[in-house]
């Protein structure tokens, strides 16, 4: 068959297809043709697929190839566009799908917690023995305003004097910005073969263990301890998942196993994105508490006992979460 | 088409090659300084519009920053068939490996680890994984599974130019007979010179040059494309 006839047997078709993908690219309201109509996709894809096959094969002109490639690519792009997985849905997988996913990879969250923790515990000791030792973590000033920020005077405890008087609400948004971020980051940089993650958790690790160290032996501790424990529990735990979920990254980087390098690294992201956007919703929830309730004065004694239960909320969701009952 | 070197082709199901041409580093960079710009615009926008409303206004004008910081790309590539306005304007669009179109969680994938594209500073690593690799992914793209290909354009097709169909000489081969009718169908977006500088080429297949030349050319490629009574 000659290009012509080719065309003029086909045009309809074509024109059909171009139509529908038309319709579908409008919004759900704006849509003019039927049910019926779009279910018709993909019986005139396949068919635009051979077409161009033949026009290929008998070499017609590269336009008409070019012209039934482009409306084969939309096709296709309609046709096997991937929808979203049931368990995004928001309340399941707060609740159950990602304490799940944390648990089958509870080994990342391990190692994690150690990176964390014993550079924190390492240098809370030294810290809480030597007065001197903070200034090789910190620089003066930060000391000074960290000192002054938990000093038992101070009428909001947490905040620098000159941040004392802005609202609840302006901190709620500083702590979204700046330790979601922090999440995020710690994430990313397990692509640099874990690097960036080890670097985020062990440094974090090291300035919060020392400032607890320094200003305990300081005698700030009640101000301190009833500040930090309560959204402590939701912030630190989220940091750790979101260096877990950078652990992850580093492995598939540095230990593929049997896929590909990308392979392994597009699997293990899938999974890590969970952990990570499960950590964001914790992260939201410890900006909440840290705006809000951790800067009241209030007996200390309810402070602890409110910290405990978050905590114990902390660790219930993430070993309880999502098991059958 | 497919001699271009960043050119990447899937198979799909139904057996066929669709080539995805991939955008480099270059066209990249542009749409992303683009997307900055109006990044800043926003920002500025919503620090003037906040900054009345005290300690509140500066809470809700933080939630927004990080919410562009982060997630700005993400809306607009789910939403908006993979393009940021800056990828827009600049006609690339993010897809999966295979060609379809870009997810939520893809989508947020690529852009937390951009986090990790921008060290050491202004997208190093970024840029240094887009040279190593063959399809120019930047390290979010290879953990989300993503490329960043040119949009289709659409194609303008003209039929032959109407001449007396003319049987080509029998020794010509099926590529050349798709040379002549590519050459047909673009003759009417070429200048006439051009025209006849090009079909003087194929003098030794006419015997003839210039603006007969070319009438010839338009013969040949009428009867290929299947026409055979007079015009």
């Amino acid at each position: 068959m000659r290009q012509q006839d080719f065309e003029a047997t086909h045009q309809q078709e074509w024109r059909a297809l171009r139509d529908l993908l038309d319709d579908l690219d409008r919004a759900s309201f704006k849509r003019k043709l039927s049910k019926e109509d779009h279910a018709r996709l993909p019986r005139l894809y396949r068919d635009a697929c051979n077409h161009y096959a033949l026009a290929r094969g008998r070499h017609y002109s590269p336009q008409l190839s070019e012209q039934l490639h482009n409306l084969i690519t939309r096709g296709h792009r309609r046709l096997y566009q991937r929808r979203g997985g049931a368990s995004w849905r928001l309340i399941h997988f707060v609740v159950a799908d990602f304490p799940c996913t944390l648990r089958q990879h509870a080994g990342y969250f391990w190692l994690a917690l150690a990176l964390f923790l014993i550079p924190a515990l390492t240098l809370g000791t030294l810290s809480y023995q030597d007065p001197e030792m903070i200034y090789s973590v910190m620089a003066d000033e930060q000391v000074a305003q960290m000192e002054s920020m938990y000093d038992p005077a101070n009428r909001t405890p947490g905040r620098s004097p000159s941040r004392s008087s802005e609202t609840n609400f302006y901190m709620f948004g500083f702590y979204i910005k700046n330790n979601i971020g922090i999440g995020f980051r710690t994430f990313a940089g397990g692509i640099l073969g874990g690097i960036g993650t080890l670097f985020f958790l062990i440094f974090n690790g090291l300035v919060l263990g020392s400032v607890s160290g320094h200003l305990t032996q300081l005698g700030y501790s009640e101000t301190f301890w009833t500040f930090v424990s309560g959204h402590g529990s939701f912030e630190l735990t989220a940091i750790v998942i979101c260096g877990a979920a950078g652990l992850m990254l580093g492995h598939a980087v540095i230990a593929p196993g049997r896929l590909t390098r990308t392979e392994a690294l597009k699997g293990q992201a899938s999974i890590a994105l969970k952990l990570v956007m499960g950590a964001a919703v914790m992260l939201l929830a410890a900006a909440f508490v840290e705006a809000f309730w951790s800067s009241m004065r209030l007996d200390a004694m309810i402070k602890y006992l409110v910290a405990g239960f978050l905590w114990l909320l902390v660790i219930a969701h993430l070993t309880l979460g999502g098991r059958a009952s | 088409m497919n001699r271009l070197d960043t050119a990447r082709s899937y198979e799909t199901p139904e057996g066929i090659l669709l080539e995805l041409k991939t955008a480099g580093p270059v066209a990249r960079a542009c749409a992303w300084a683009i997307d900055a710009l109006i990044r800043s615009g926003l920002y500025i926008a919503i620090a003037l519009t906040l900054a009345w409303f005290g300690g509140l206004g500066f809470g809700v004008m933080l939630i927004f920053f990080f919410l562009i910081e982060w997630f700005y790309p993400v809306i607009f590539e789910v939403r908006n068939g993979g393009m940021t306005p800056g990828k827009k304007m600049m006609g690339v669009q993010v897809v999966h490996d295979d060609g379809t179109p870009v997810s939520w969680p893809s989508s947020i994938v690529r852009n937390l680890v951009r986090a990790a594209d921008f060290l050491p500073l202004l997208y190093g690593f970024g840029l240094v994984a887009m040279l190593v690799n063959k399809d120019f992914k930047r390290l979010g793209d290879l953990a989300a599974g993503t490329l960043v290909i040119y949009r289709e354009k659409g194609v303008q097709r003209d039929p032959p130019p109407p001449a007396t169909p003319v049987q080509p000489p029998a020794d010509l081969g099926v590529d050349d007979q798709e040379t002549l009718l590519d050459f047909a169908e673009r003759s009417s977006h070429l200048s006439r010179e051009r025209n006849e500088e090009l079909a003087t080429i194929l003098s030794d297949l006419t015997g003839a040059r210039g603006e007969v030349g070319v009438a010839r050319l338009h013969g040949y490629a009428n009867w290929l494309a299947g026409r055979r009574s007079e015009a």
